[in-house]
């Protein structure tokens, strides 16, 4: 019988013990001692969270595919076992073997949002291994950073051996192997880590300098040592029909945010939103073969025995075989009791036909992403969304039956003005006088019109990476007068308006566009008990602004500093694929409220193509 | 059709809740192509309902569940398909027809028979005289406690057997919506007269392990005044 890392006298006294025993369906067993190669996969959020993640499923596939190496899990202990782990000295373990994470080659830690770095120390630290790469051995694994925060790693780099840039199918192979050899050839950790930042994406934060200015802006951002490349270039697996797609997902037992297979039809957005992180750095868009993708839903649904089927990508409408794929899956699996959940999808004649067939429309919500509440303000995020589309969308929505619209906008977007956000309230009413234009005898009660704001945080990589965020009053000042703005509407008694917090925004937009100067307050903000942050339960405001006073660090410098155009960044020295001469001519147009079509409309020379794939290439395959 | 499907859970398995079980062989039946039925409706969900929950810790030879499905395999081939999609921990043992006129098995159970037993740190003296003296008594008063209320019980009628089997107690109790008691409570009415029980309950929880062996309905002809304990799984047929 499988030995836990845990005790049952532990396992009794915690919530939800099924999130640390592993041994579920589709997790992979193998004999450590048959592997020479170990690497723990981590997702720094609880359980339920982290096994809802595509990535660490299509990575945990593809390492354990390969010959000798052994892929195993590990999320951040929920604090109840956080607090005995200490007290025990327990050592963190992984799922599969409930071996000590400390004993692995490797530790990879995805970072997909800012506010789960207090838990990348809290895992560090529960696995025993040095918080600071510099003072990690050659017993400890090697740590690795992935995902979409890594497209400005600094605030965490000292904390990482090396971070991985890009889409992880295309260099983890030939990462190991490099291991490998410098494992025979008895290689120092250091002398490995020199061959690993020869490789194509890595990125081995210790070998590069930075300085100063006076300002406090960097001075310059160089390799320290030779051989060490100045730029690292974004990894991309162009062809996604020849990779890695686990047919097999792993299937938890406790209920995971993702209760279900997600199918993954394409990577990259032609849109050029101008506020989107993923929009950007994700260029060019690759679709996958329909053909295959019809394979992966049945093995993935037969392989698993969920219930529900959700297709993934960032505008699911965009992807050309959208229709032939949807009518597909309704076709073969809707007689079964596969529910077909389809997000990102626009609003039209043939999404509402579909989602007529797969929900009950009375109860279920029909959802517009606007972002912003006029049409100048959406130019300026380039965001073609128009309000014709919106009232047109939601006057089908509402002929077929719908009467639950949710709307989501942000706050504190660039050049934004007082009447652009009283725009917001304005074309809420509008969708709900549209509702009322429906004969009686064809409504269903009154309409429910949600609106939910954001506040804006600019983020490395996109247009508005220049530009400066709100302060908390200002935002706080702009969601309460879109709110009484909202109760001036003849309407308002169907409309109902809803906001985000500030203090966490804020302090995502200070470790969006940090840099290593930031290291010190976070293992601060640790230190006093910071964890969890991007759970409300557990974010602590007071903390975090006193860990910038006693580190000495102003957090208006990172959020709300407009920057000048010729500033050095701290993530210039990553080749993102869309150049900076672009992000710089997309800001300029959005200052002038300009619209740029998307990419298979005409190309705006972004720079992706130098990837020589996808939709750059579209017509000529 | 009506199938009843007995199942074991062990090892690791025991930190899988209720909850979460039923939602494991909600999967397991699609993973195994079992042709179960559905509710109609939009959000249609699998005809499905367990005997009796058991609870986060326990292990077990006998849970029950019953299913409707549209079709069936034979009994050998059912058993053999789910069991090839389980996770180690969880063994499907049998698989039969009912009757369709059977009521479910969550509304039939009235007995269970559990096997109490202690670690060796447990430290326990031997039960017998204990066991003994806790029959002799002519009623055994309880206070249950509830989320809500206290409720006073005498626990005499419900403890139908109660005997010391290998250094620990073997249990058949009262069970379902009638009456119902866990071994737990058995082991807290009889600590008063063994302080070293007493004292594992309060502190040590943990080395007590309970494993339930068996589900019964009650049979008994009309008039009787005995039970007549069926195992649930008797009460259907071998499908060839």
């Amino acid at each position: 019988m499988k030995k836990l890392a845990l005790s049952d006298e532990i396992l009794l006294k915690i919530d939800k013990p099924a999130r640390y025993i592993g041994n579920e369906i589709n997790s992979v067993q193998k004999d450590p001692k048959e592997t020479d190669v170990r690497f723990c996969m981590c997702f720094p959020d609880v359980y339920e969270i982290g096994m809802s993640h595509l990535g660490i499923q299509i990575l945990y596939d593809m390492f354990n595919k390969m010959d000798g190496v052994y892929c195993e899990r590990v999320y951040s202990p929920w604090p109840d076992l956080d607090q005995i782990m200490r007290r025990e000295r327990i050592p963190l373990f992984a799922l599969e073997s409930q071996d000590p994470v400390k004993w692995f080659d490797f530790l990879g830690i995805t970072l997909q949002y800012e506010m789960c770095y207090t838990n990348i120390l809290q895992i560090l630290e529960l696995a025993q291994i040095p918080l600071l790469a510099a003072e990690r051995t050659g017993e400890d694994p090697i740590v690795i950073g992935g995902g979409p925060c890594t497209y400005n790693p600094e605030p965490v780099a000292p904390f990482f051996d090396i971070f991985y840039i890009g889409e992880g199918e295309t260099i983890y192979g030939t990462l190991i192997d490099t291991y490998r050899e410098a494992r025979e050839e008895g290689l120092s950790r250091e002398a490995f880590l020199e061959k690993a930042a020869r490789l194509p994406g890595l990125y081995v934060p210790a070998f590069y300098d930075v300085t100063y200015q006076e300002d406090g802006t960097i001075a310059s951002f160089k390799p320290n040592r030779p051989g060490i490349p100045a730029v690292i270039k974004k990894e991309l697996q162009m062809d996604l029909n020849h990779t890695y797609y686990p047919e097999k997902p792993v299937v938890p037992f406790v209920k995971a945010t993702q209760d279900r297979v997600v199918l993954e039809i394409q990577r990259g957005c032609i849109r050029g939103c101008r506020f989107c992180q993923a929009g950007m750095i994700y260029r060019p868009l690759r679709e996958r073969d329909v053909e295959l993708l019809k394979d992966y839903a049945y093995k993935m649904l037969k392989n698993t025995g969920y219930e529900e089927i959700s297709l993934s990508s960032l505008s699911s409408s965009d992807y050309r075989a959208l229709e032939k794929l949807v009518r597909f899956l309704i076709e073969q699996f809707g007689s079964q009791g596969v529910n077909i959940s389809l997000p990102s999808l626009r609003i039209d004649a043939f999404s509402l036909e579909v989602m007529s067939k797969v929900q009950d429309v009375r109860k279920s919500s029909l959802t517009f992403a606007p972002e912003a509440g006029s049409q100048r303000m959406r130019n300026v995020i380039n965001k073609g969304l128009t309000e014709e589309v919106i009232l047109n969308g939601a006057w089908e929505a509402f002929k077929g039956g719908w009467q639950k619209v949710k709307l989501y906008f942000m706050l504190g977007l660039p050049g934004e003005t007082e009447e652009d956000i009283r725009e917001i309230a304005h074309l809420c009413e509008k969708i709900a006088k549209k509702y009322y234009e429906l004969p009686k005898e064809q409504r269903n009660g009154k309409c429910q019109i949600t609106a939910s704001s954001s506040f804006f945080v600019p983020k490395p990589f996109t247009p508005f990476q220049w530009v400066g965020m709100n302060t908390k009053k200002e935002f706080l000042d702009k969601a309460r007068t879109v709110n009484e703005e909202m109760k001036k509407q003849l309407n308002h008694k169907s409309l109902r308006y809803n906001w985000h917090e500030a203090d966490l925004s804020l302090l995502e937009g200070v470790f969006a566009r940090g840099d290593r100067r930031l290291a010190p307050v976070l293992l601060r903000a640790y230190r006093l008990g910071c964890l969890f942050d991007s759970w409300t339960e557990f974010f602590d405001h007071e903390k975090w602004m006193q860990a910038f006073a006693d580190c000495g660090i102003d957090p208006d410098f990172y959020a709300g500093r407009i920057r000048p155009e010729d500033e050095i960044l701290p993530w210039d020295f990553i080749d993102a694929g869309v150049t900076k001469d672009f992000l710089l001519r997309e800001y300029h147009r959005a200052m002038e409220a300009s619209v740029t079509p998307n990419c298979r409309a005409k190309c705006a020379g972004c720079g992706a193509r130098s990837y020589k794939g996808g939709v750059c290439f579209e017509n000529q395959d | 059709m009506k199938i009843r499907i007995k199942f074991r859970k062990w090892g690791v398995m025991k930190f899988v809740g209720h909850l979460d079980i039923m939602r494991y062989f909600q999967k397991a039946m699609r993973r195994a192509s079992i042709d179960i039925s559905y509710t109609a409706g939009y959000s249609p969900h699998q005809i499905m309902s367990f005997a009796s929950p058991l609870g986060l810790g326990l292990t077990s030879d006998g849970e029950y569940l019953d299913i409707e499905v549209n079709s069936t395999m034979s009994s050998r081939q059912a058993v053999d398909a789910l069991n090839a999609v389980m996770a180690d921990g969880v063994e499907v043992v049998s698989y039969v027809l009912l009757p369709d006129s059977a009521k479910n098995a969550m509304s039939l159970v009235a007995a269970a028979d559990y096997l109490v037993s202690f670690d060796k740190a447990a430290s326990l003296p031997p039960l017998e005289e204990t066991a003994a003296r806790f029959l002799s008594a002519e009623a055994i008063p309880y206070v249950k406690k509830t989320k809500k209320n206290e409720l006073e019980l005498d626990l005499k009628p419900m403890i139908h057997k109660l005997r010391v089997q290998d250094g620990g107690l073997f249990m058949r109790l009262a069970a379902g919506s009638a009456a119902n008691i866990k071994p737990v409570q058995v082991l807290e009415a009889m600590s008063p007269l063994c302080p070293q029980l007493r004292a594992l309950l309060e502190e040590k929880p943990h080395l007590i392990q309970v494993h339930r062996l068996e589900l019964y309905a009650d049979k008994r002809d009309a008039g009787s005044l005995d039970p007549f304990f069926v195992p649930l799984e008797k009460l259907g047929e071998e499908i060839v």
